[in-house]
């Protein structure tokens, strides 16, 4: 992580830093709360992955759209969706961003602008396609951002997707997420060696670009200029970034003993963690505090300490509920 | 003054008005501006509208489905299109998972306003992949409206409710229908979905049908007319939601019900139909009801076999005539002639599409 922009205002370094660390506390917070087994949903929590949400959301403003697929508490935050309305959506309440309806897979918040988030595989892609086509013809200049984990590259609909983008010349860009597993899938058995998805999508006429997703410095930039390309009406872009997982794939534990893949392969990554990582060179910069950390981590864990009281004392949706919203009037 | 056009043109001028009064309906599909314009319902929207508003698509069935939804979220109605409804089952996953399921799964926030127009083919050795009749697939979906006009009023009103509707509404439109004519008013009105229709009244049998096999149902009850049964013929029109009360009424009145559904046996629409009787009127049943089908099978391309895969009018009387224990009659005995073909509807069908 040598490519720190030291031209760069330390205000936004900071920010970007704490947005990160907002994003790991919730998600560790999930985690330690989910074995009291309240958060009856399935939850596949982005520690470890925080960067990319918040390198590529900085640029966006709440008229611009996001959408995303099961991992996408990160993007969800990063975009400025209601933490309580989240975890309430994972507690299955009333007050939840979806009613309650949808869980953690189900993410929602207009007003921030974001659309949506679903967890089969490539299935937001089309829609955020078709969002930014609609904005296209209404004349009106947002971009939509398509988040989307490397196994979506492999969906037929994914090349049909970028394939429309190109042709209509739409300002989408596509975030891909390569966490090098599909579940327990490594990308070793999904996709050819030789295979080169940004050269793929090149092909298609798309701006491409990729980088480190655990720097965020580096995600920042790349976006800037993905983001600059779309806001100018030169058409969609494909920006994939290198990530880890940290822990299993759905749920709140580790599960490297399992046998998909080795211990030391994630302490080589726990090592690049994106935000100890950027904490370090912010404070050899001398522009972060010992002091500003831990008052930073106090208030961010008072305000999830509120949002769970929030979730937790909503009450349930009430059961005639159940037909409410089936259909749209 | 009345007017008579054709199902295609009621369709082109629901399609024509709906666009004129809302700027945010589009429509797109494969081949929608080409000089054929899906059987003529296309035809000069291009010119009137702009090559914006009535698109050509890429090859993409679901992609292009999935933009379709999209758009639909951030306020556009667009209508796609599949010029046969095999085409369609590429993108089941945008329809079944996103668009059914988007209004409800997000509490409601966003809905989807799309229709999509599937045409049914038949004939001239359509075959197993040109001529599936898939309407109780997507009846099966929460969130879902199936459309199955029969006359061409139909066809323009239930077309405009499907784009005024803020829901996913799968429009399905039958081949032999095209080129049938009716009355149809210029001006743009609607006909409301989920509602029946007695299109022939009578007291001794209820026949409900959906889109081609209600104008089989009609020639049948002609001839039923004539040994004096006097069948009552329900259009269902609308298969989600289901006008239940209708087909109720009309059991309680008649005491007897034939579904034709024109589409495999099996899970098949017509077992809803009778289903709702059985539950809802079971009091008023003298026999039990009965279901004409295609065969579990798949539609087979020769002529020679596809005569006998698809029940005609024939069929229809003698199934009725059976609930009444009356013995079945042959289509030379009721001076049923067959002047074309049966692999096509009327002079006017040439193939090959």
């Amino acid at each position: 992580m040598g490519k720190c922009n030291n031209v760069m205002n330390p205000d936004l370094k900071k920010k970007l830093l704490f947005n990160m660390l907002r994003i790991r506390l919730v998600e560790e917070a999930i985690a330690e709360r989910y074995s009291e087994k309240k958060m009856r949903c399935p939850v596949h929590l982005c520690i470890g992955q925080e960067a990319i949400a918040i390198g590529v959301c900085a640029h966006l403003s709440t008229k611009d759209y996001v959408m995303s697929a099961h991992r996408s508490h990160g993007h969800y935050l990063a975009k400025g969706g209601d933490l309580k309305a989240m975890l309430a959506e994972i507690y299955g309440k009333v007050t939840g961003c979806s009613l309650g309806r949808g869980g953690s897979m189900h993410l929602v918040d207009l007003d921030a602008g974001f659309l949506g988030a679903t967890p089969i595989v490539g299935g937001t892609i089309p829609i955020a396609v078709g969002a930014a086509f609609g904005s296209q013809m209404k004349g009106e200049s947002r971009i939509s951002v398509v988040f989307m984990g490397e196994a979506a590259t492999e969906e037929g609909v994914f090349s049909e997707s970028i394939n429309f983008a190109s042709l209509k010349k739409l300002p989408v860009i596509f975030v891909c997420e390569n966490n090098l597993y599909s579940v327990y899938s490594p990308l070793s058995v999904r996709q050819s060696a030789e295979r080169n998805n940004s050269a793929i999508v090149k092909g298609y006429g798309i701006y491409t670009d990729k980088g480190d997703g655990n720097d965020v410095i580096e995600i920042y930039q790349k976006m800037e200029n993905a983001v600059g390309h779309a806001r100018q009406g030169l058409g969609p872009a494909y920006l994939e970034f290198d990530t880890y997982r940290w822990r299993e794939h759905c749920g709140p534990n580790y599960d490297n003993n399992i046998g998909y893949r080795s211990e030391e392969e994630y302490l080589d990554w726990r090592k690049r963690c994106p935000i100890t990582c950027f904490e370090e060179i912010l404070k050899q910069e001398k522009v972060l505090s010992d002091l500003e950390v831990k008052e930073t981590v106090k208030k961010i864990t008072a305000e999830i300490e509120g949002a769970f009281n929030f979730a937790v004392s909503s009450p349930f949706p009430p059961e005639k509920d159940l037909y409410h919203h089936l259909y749209a009037y | 003054m009345e007017r008579e056009i054709s199902y295609v043109k009621a369709i082109l001028e629901a399609t024509a008005q709906s666009m004129a009064e809302d700027a945010s309906v589009y429509i797109m599909g494969l081949g929608v501006p080409d000089p054929k314009g899906i059987f003529g319902t296309t035809l000069g929207l291009k010119e009137q509208f702009g090559n914006q508003r009535i698109m050509d698509m890429p090859v993409s069935e679901s992609a292009m489905t999935g933009v379709a939804i999209g758009s639909a979220m951030v306020g556009m109605r667009p209508i796609l299109t599949h010029q046969r409804l095999d085409f369609i089952l590429v993108s089941l996953d945008q329809i079944i998972n996103n668009a059914a399921k988007w209004h409800y799964m997000f509490g409601g926030k966003m809905s989807v306003p799309i229709v999509i127009r599937l045409i049914v083919g038949r004939g001239w050795g359509q075959g197993p992949q040109h001529s599936q009749s898939l309407q109780s697939l997507f009846a099966h979906i929460p969130g879902l409206k199936v459309v199955m006009p029969f006359t061409p009023y139909d066809a323009k009103g239930l077309l405009v409710s499907a784009i005024r509707d803020n829901n996913p509404v799968i429009y399905i439109e039958h081949r032999w229908l095209h080129n049938i004519t009716g009355i149809v008013p210029e001006k743009i009105y609607t006909v409301p979905l989920g509602k029946a229709r007695v299109v022939k009244e009578g007291k001794d049998i209820t026949i409900a049908a959906s889109s081609y096999m209600v104008l089989e149902s009609m020639k049948a009850a002609d001839y039923l007319g004539k040994d004096g049964i006097f069948a009552e013929v329900l259009d269902l029109r609308t298969l989600q939601p289901l006008d239940r009360e209708s087909i109720i009424n009309s059991v309680e009145k008649t005491g007897r019900l034939l579904v034709v559904d024109g589409a495999c046996h099996t899970a098949g629409f017509a077992a809803e139909v009778m289903a709702t009787a059985t539950e809802k009127a079971f009091g008023h049943l003298k026999v039990s009801p009965q279901r004409i089908t295609y065969p579990d099978l798949p539609t087979p391309t020769s002529p020679a076999l596809a005569n006998v895969y698809y029940p005609r009018v024939i069929n229809i009387i003698n199934a009725v005539r059976s609930m009444f224990r009356l013995p079945g009659r042959t289509e030379d005995e009721l001076g049923i002639k067959h002047d074309q073909p049966l692999d096509v509807p009327d002079k006017s069908f040439t193939g090959p599409f």
